[in-house]
């Protein structure tokens, strides 16, 4: 493949790099060099790329890395600091107004960046904080872009404000705060049309909105596989219109977002949040040194724990890992586990959080096939009660019933309980292992990974 | 069709004129800056293309055949380079006369691309112009996952005042196809444009989805000329190969709609691609308007980035 993703890159350069003893000022340069070329690959803005490489090569070959007992490691950490510093070095919120009053939220950027799905994702993600939003209609020249939001809207069980007759996006967003007001939203969210930089009466228009309304944040929206351009892009927005973050969206494909690595630079704005997905529950937040962790093939590990800390309900947890202990896994709780999965945004994703597994979304996503998940699912749902708490029960008259319930072939069953018959006796030589981990209260998460699928 | 040679360039001059300042810009003051033929020479007009997204891979590709040329034709001269420069990347990009063979036969024309690079918007385009040149349209709205995707096709076919078939939200984006393919046949449609859901090209289920409607096409159409245009967004960087690549695999597509090539400061990528993959961009996006679909013109577009005539001002 000629353009590895960023993180296999540097990985590979860094392998290079562990392998030797002690550096040479040769090594480094020539590690940098490839560093270099790595993240022009991954549309990280040229200026930043030479800035960056610059002040990690003046640190690298500094007396720092000569005095270091393990060089190679040296290296990766002042390029993890680096990486980090310029992102940002710390996590930002959006900023809300204090107590009741409205915070207003304009969501601007270039067509098809994904203002309007971003836009629903964030008002279903305030929601969980308590907040009552109002999304707002102001793309005024989409072809059915109204009816995009009403539909998301509707999906998250969020109010939407649309004036389907005018075409002032002004007026729509004047109307609407004082909508806000009368019914009690404390947040109005102002999904505006694509449109590009340059285009003067465009800009004017979001200019516009901001003189009539009191807009308390905006928020550009910046397609993560954005080339060279997503510099130019955030500058130009964040002169006309002043910005207060960014979000990056579409981080679920296999661009490393280079894009996020230079426009915080460039602009200084912070990325608040990242689209991971097409559901609208995949929003996630931006971690600027988890992300260089990520960028490096370190993994996004604490992503992953804070992820499961959030969504495993710690009782079924206990009483899950007290079941693993003595190997007794039954298939109500295989069935459990699957939901606490899907709550995580299923394996794929959680896998993805895994180190050194980030890049290799695709090869997971052919692994672990959803569909077959599902499929399982239904064998399991076409127990009965009694077949699920004892496995042993399952005659070939009820696998055939089974089957026939489940709509799969009788052999679709049989490999699946085998398969569960295997890694039930696995657990059984595991329980040393499974109690350490609870002990240490990470919630049994590794744990997870041994279950059969 | 030189009035139409004509709008396109202006439309591209307008749509380009930052890139071109960006580029020829910085190009010009490489040339002129210095006075001999050396590797920093070399290294400073490697950045500017890096930076004009063309790619590292491509770039290095260029550079290289730019030396060879300087080395048998003994140039001296860092200007002389320039136009050694234009011609190889013209060399690049040419099309082949058959590209749009298309056109002119009974077609179903199938449109993918990552969300939110024009597909939509695209297929609007093509419909109108192929409405105004007479032929029978009909497009299918196999979008079937996001929201209000029909509804904004719908109204795009209302405007060209072409035939739409939908499918309701959720449903099997394969099936309306299929019923999109038979209506085709039945009402002797010439060209059938077949709209499909956003998808990011690493999810490898909704490429098998993809792989599906092209599996239904050729099996239920296979006398009709079958084009596959993948819609790949002008800002994008790098990441536009690893979409072009992996909607070939899928759909074996035989061309390229660059979009949104009005605003953004790089062209590039396109040189990258088709550098790369060896497949053509047909068509480009320069506008919101209904004709700002063009075909691409390769001698115009590297004019247009490097023919400092045509700068304003």
């Amino acid at each position: 493949m000629a353009f590895e993703s960023l993180t296999d890159k540097l990985q590979s350069v860094f392998k290079n790099l562990r392998s030797k003893g002690r550096l040479t000022e040769e090594d480094v340069k020539a590690a940098l060099k490839e560093v270099k070329m790595a993240l022009l690959e991954a549309d990280v803005n040229f200026k930043v790329v030479k800035q960056f490489v610059k002040t990690v090569e003046e640190r690298a070959i500094g007396q720092d890395v000569m005095n270091g007992l393990n060089p190679g490691q040296m290296v990766v950490k002042i390029v993890n600091e680096e990486l980090t510093a310029l992102m940002g070095s710390e996590t930002t919120e959006i900023a809300f107004q204090p107590g009741k009053s409205i915070t207003v939220i304009m969501m601007c950027g270039l067509q098809g960046a994904g203002k309007t799905t971003t836009t629903a994702k964030i008002a279903g993600k305030l929601k969980l904080k308590g907040k009552k939003s109002l999304l707002v209609a102001c793309d005024v020249y989409r072809p059915a872009a109204i009816k995009q939001l009403q539909i998301n809207g509707e999906k998250q069980d969020v109010e939407v404000f649309a004036l389907p007759d005018s075409k002032e996006p002004v007026t729509i967003a004047k109307e609407a705060v004082a909508y806000a007001e009368k019914n009690g939203h404390n947040i109005v969210i102002l999904d505006t049309a694509g449109r590009l930089h340059i285009d003067e009466d465009m800009m004017q228009e979001l200019q516009n909105i901001k003189e009539h309304v009191t807009v308390h944040q905006t928020l550009l929206v910046v397609d993560a596989m954005t080339g060279q351009d997503a510099v130019n892009i955030a500058k130009e927005f964040n002169e006309k219109i002043g910005l207060d973050g960014v979000v990056l969206t579409k981080m679920d494909g296999d661009s490393r977002g280079g894009a996020a690595l230079s426009v915080k630079a460039v602009t200084g704005k912070p990325i608040i949040y990242i689209g991971m997905g097409e559901k609208l529950s995949d929003l996630e937040q931006f971690y600027p040194d988890r992300m260089a962790g990520r960028i490096l093939g370190m993994g996004d590990v604490l992503s992953l724990i804070e992820k499961v800390q959030a969504d495993v309900d710690v009782d079924k947890e206990k009483q899950m890992a007290a079941k693993l202990k003595k190997g007794k896994f039954d298939f109500e709780d295989y069935l459990e586990s699957m939901n606490q999965m899907k709550k995580m945004g299923g394996l794929a994703s959680i896998l993805g959080m895994m180190p050194g597994m980030g890049s290799k979304m695709g090869d997971i996503e052919s692994m672990v096939d959803e569909n077959q998940l599902k499929r399982m699912e239904a064998i399991v749902l076409s127990m009965t009660p009694a077949e699920r708490q004892n496995p042993k029960l399952l005659n070939p008259g009820r696998k055939h019933r089974i089957a026939k319930g489940a709509g799969v072939d009788i052999s679709v069953v049989n490999r699946f309980i085998k398969q569960f018959e295997q890694s039930q006796k696995m657990m059984k030589q595991l329980p040393g292992m499974m109690g350490g981990i609870g002990k240490k209260g990470r919630g049994g998460f590794p744990g997870r990974l041994n279950f059969p699928f | 069709m030189s009035e139409e040679k004509i709008g396109f360039f202006e439309r591209l001059k307008n749509g380009l004129t930052k890139t071109r300042n960006n580029i020829v810009n910085s190009i010009d003051s490489v040339f002129s800056g210095f006075k001999t033929i050396d590797d920093d020479f070399y290294e400073e007009l490697e950045e500017i293309l890096v930076m004009g997204d063309i790619g590292i891979k491509a770039t290095d590709q260029i550079i290289t055949e730019l030396k060879k040329e300087v080395k048998q034709r003994h140039i001296k001269e860092p200007a002389d380079c320039r136009s050694i420069l234009i011609n190889t990347i013209k060399e690049q990009m040419k099309v082949d006369q058959d590209a749009y063979a298309f056109e002119n036969k009974t077609s179903v024309i199938l449109i993918v691309g990552v969300n939110g690079v024009g597909k939509t918007t695209t297929i609007g385009k093509l419909a109108s112009i192929y409405k105004a040149q007479g032929k029978k349209v009909l497009i299918a709205a196999a979008d079937t996952f996001r929201a209000a995707a029909s509804e904004q096709l719908e109204e795009w076919a209302d405007r060209a005042g072409v035939d739409i078939i939908t499918g309701k939200e959720g449903s099997d984006p394969a099936s309306v196809i299929f019923d999109a393919v038979n209506a085709a046949k039945a009402r002797k449609t010439d060209v059938l444009l077949c709209d499909t859901a956003g998808r990011l090209h690493n999810k490898k289920n909704l490429m098998e989805e993809l792989k599906k409607i092209d599996r239904i096409i050729e099996r239920e159409f296979p006398d009709a000329y079958k084009e596959s245009l993948v819609v790949l967004d002008g800002a994008t960087g790098q990441n536009a190969l690893m979409q072009a690549r992996e909607f070939k695999d899928a759909t074996n597509i035989t061309g390229i709609v660059l979009t949104k090539m009005d605003g953004t400061a790089k062209g590039g990528i396109a040189v990258a691609i088709q550098s790369e993959l060896q497949v053509p961009v047909k068509y480009i996006g320069v506008g919101e308007k209904i004709n700002d679909l063009q075909k691409f013109d390769p001698d115009d577009f590297v004019d247009a980035l490097f023919d400092r005539s045509q700068e304003k001002e």
